[in-house]
């Protein structure tokens, strides 16, 4: 059995993050887009009404104010549901974030297919892909609320732009509160060798799942939080590579351009093995249940064990 | 003592055969709104702007975001005159390497490690839109820490049909942001045509005054209009203010004057030479 620690959004990593360590960062600042209660920032905004800006439904507006805050002292952190932010704003991000080197902090909530219900138009899957090819931006995506609240926490020390990646739902809990997390290092949760699992966000939970149903057939698999996606930690994954001899990747995003593709970059320079991809095949979401629609876009665990055996028949 | 508007009016002169050697010495380039900027960053700079030149991150200083970067050449003619970089960097405008990129860059960073810092230029701009909002930022900076810095930002006519510039615009209004002093270089050509013959943005004046602005209209090529105006706009407390500059796209230069053809292309030596004879027979 895997062992989880409840179930929470990983969203309210963000507001509980914040209100940790406000006080060690006076030029911290808040930017919200008429979202701050579902992001979670509005547990920041009522502690720090004066360290908080309500931009209204204005997203483009947001990122140009948080990066005029930044170009003065400030450190920004705008957050609304991912599809706006990243989606609507890419190029303010590109050109006043990314090109500006500003120490704009992005987080993007409600994001993947598991926002359910408002279906696909805010179900975005294809953030990571979209931030993670641009030049100076960090991109992370925490498997669970524990993990994101460490995550949001050590970003506010980094240098440059940086995008998290954080969802509506609540999902299990995977890490707990002991856990070091590293930006830019991925953790190995369980080792095995016949095939490593590389994933992100709450897929990482349907991987220790998946782990336990292929270990009961008596294939045992190396699972990997990665949970940073760039800087991407290329020595646990070519060493997953080098043990494992294939490769599995899963994630809450279109197969093309997310996680699969960053971790295939790395292996098809360096140490190339069979890859297989667990993700969203080149399709828009609808509206469900986020359980419904994990098994309808072939993210459960069951998934995965699929692909898990395929990519080991061609070893 | 600051330069008499004698002085000034010389120094335009100088600066646009500048702007049109540049531009030639690059062989692109955008001369039309960088001319018709010349007044414009000549007034701010030389009598308006809190700066110095020998420091360009002196905290007190005031900023200035063109969000018009296409007319980065008269900017930087201005920088270089002040002495934030030497003139010669002007002539490796557009060129492998320059700090002068062909629309304005604070840090060049295309070698991370290697981070280079551009004295003078605030903020990279270049797609039109987004000057306004970054500009709201700073003053929303400024006034959260109580600081009296003023942001000057310089938007073109033709960006108000970017919809991101009027999320700013009415931000701003709301907020009473009264450390933000917008110039529109309203030049009314934009690349293709007349601003009027695509989509019209006038009237302009009611339009700012709808999203409480406090607007005030000059001759943009008047230095005297320019100064009068930059220094009531200074004091004028509770709003935001947009100093609505009346422009000629391409002044200066006859054949660029009003012309949509000069908007974006470098004259060749012919044409470089006749520019400059103009410039220099009118001033």
């Amino acid at each position: 059995m895997v062992t989880i620690y409840g179930t929470r959004a990983s969203r309210e990593g963000l507001g509980e993050g914040l209100l940790t360590v406000a006080e060690q960062y006076p030029n911290l600042v808040a930017v919200g887009a008429d979202t701050a209660d579902s992001t979670t920032l509005g547990l920041f905004a009522k502690k720090y009404p004066e360290k908080f800006i309500n931009v209204g439904i204005a997203e483009q507006n947001a990122v140009g104010i948080a990066v005029g805050l930044s170009l003065v002292g400030k450190l920004p952190v705008v957050s609304t549901y991912s599809m706006f932010l990243v989606g609507r704003c890419w190029e303010e991000i590109r050109q006043s974030v990314c090109y500006n080197y500003t120490n704009v902090k992005l987080i993007g909530t409600h994001a993947g297919i598991t926002v359910g219900l408002d279906g696909a138009s805010h179900q975005i899957l294809e953030d990571i892909a979209i931030m993670r090819v641009l030049p100076n931006m960090k991109v992370i995506v925490p498997s669970d609320a524990v993990e994101a609240k460490k995550i949001i926490i050590k970003m506010l020390d980094i240098d440059g732009p940086v995008y998290v990646r954080l969802s509506r739902e609540k999902l299990p809990v995977i890490t707990n509160e002991n856990d070091e997390v590293e930006i830019g290092k991925g953790k190995i949760l369980i080792d095995g060798d016949d095939c490593g699992i590389i994933s992100c966000g709450v897929m990482v939970y349907e991987s220790l799942v998946a782990c336990e149903m292929l270990k009961n057939e008596g294939i045992s698999c190396r699972v990997v939080n990665l949970h940073t996606i760039k800087p991407i930690d290329e020595e646990i994954i070519i060493d997953t590579a080098k043990k494992c001899k294939c490769i599995v990747t899963c994630e809450e995003h279109q197969v093309n351009g997310g996680l699969g593709s960053a971790v295939a970059e790395v292996l098809s320079r360096t140490y190339p093995v069979i890859q297989e991809f667990v993700g969203i095949e080149n399709k828009f979401g609808e509206s469900g249940l986020p359980d419904e629609l994990m098994r309808k876009y072939h993210l459960k665990a069951e998934n995965i064990v699929s692909k898990v055996k395929s990519v080991i028949k061609k070893k | 003592m600051p330069p008499s508007y004698e002085e000034l009016k010389k120094l335009c002169t100088q600066f646009r055969k500048t702007i049109i050697e540049i531009i030639y010495e690059a062989k692109s380039g955008h001369p039309g709104g960088s001319l018709s900027l010349v007044e414009i960053l000549t007034t701010l700079y030389y009598l308006h702007l809190n700066h110095d030149p020998k420091n360009p991150y002196w905290e007190e200083r005031d900023r200035v975001v063109l969000s018009k970067g296409h007319g980065c050449p008269a900017l930087y003619t201005v920088l270089a005159e002040l002495g934030y970089f030497p003139k010669e960097e002007l002539f490796k405008l557009r060129k492998l390497g320059s700090i002068l990129q062909g629309h304005p860059v604070r840090v060049l960073n295309s070698d991370n490690s290697n981070l280079r810092y551009v004295p003078g230029i605030e903020v990279s701009t270049g797609s039109l839109g987004y000057g306004l909002s970054i500009a709201v930022g700073m003053c929303i900076g400024f006034k959260m820490d109580n600081k009296p810095n003023k942001v000057y930002t310089i938007c073109s006519d033709g960006e108000h049909q970017e919809g991101s510039t009027w999320e700013a615009i009415m931000f701003a209004g709301v907020k009473k942001l009264d450390n933000l002093i917008e110039i529109l270089d309203y030049n009314k050509l934009q690349q293709e045509t007349k601003i009027d013959e695509s989509v019209d943005i006038s009237p302009l004046k009611e339009k700012y005054l709808a999203f409480n602005w406090q607007v005030y209209e000059v001759d943009g090529h008047s230095i005297e209009q320019l100064d009068s105006i930059l220094t009531q706009a200074k004091q004028f407390q509770g709003k935001p203010k947009v100093i609505i500059a009346h422009t000629v796209k391409g002044k200066g230069v006859s054949f660029m004057e009003n012309n949509v053809d000069w908007h974006g292309k470098a004259p060749d030596e012919k044409l470089k030479q006749l520019a400059i004879k103009e410039i220099v027979e009118k001033g």
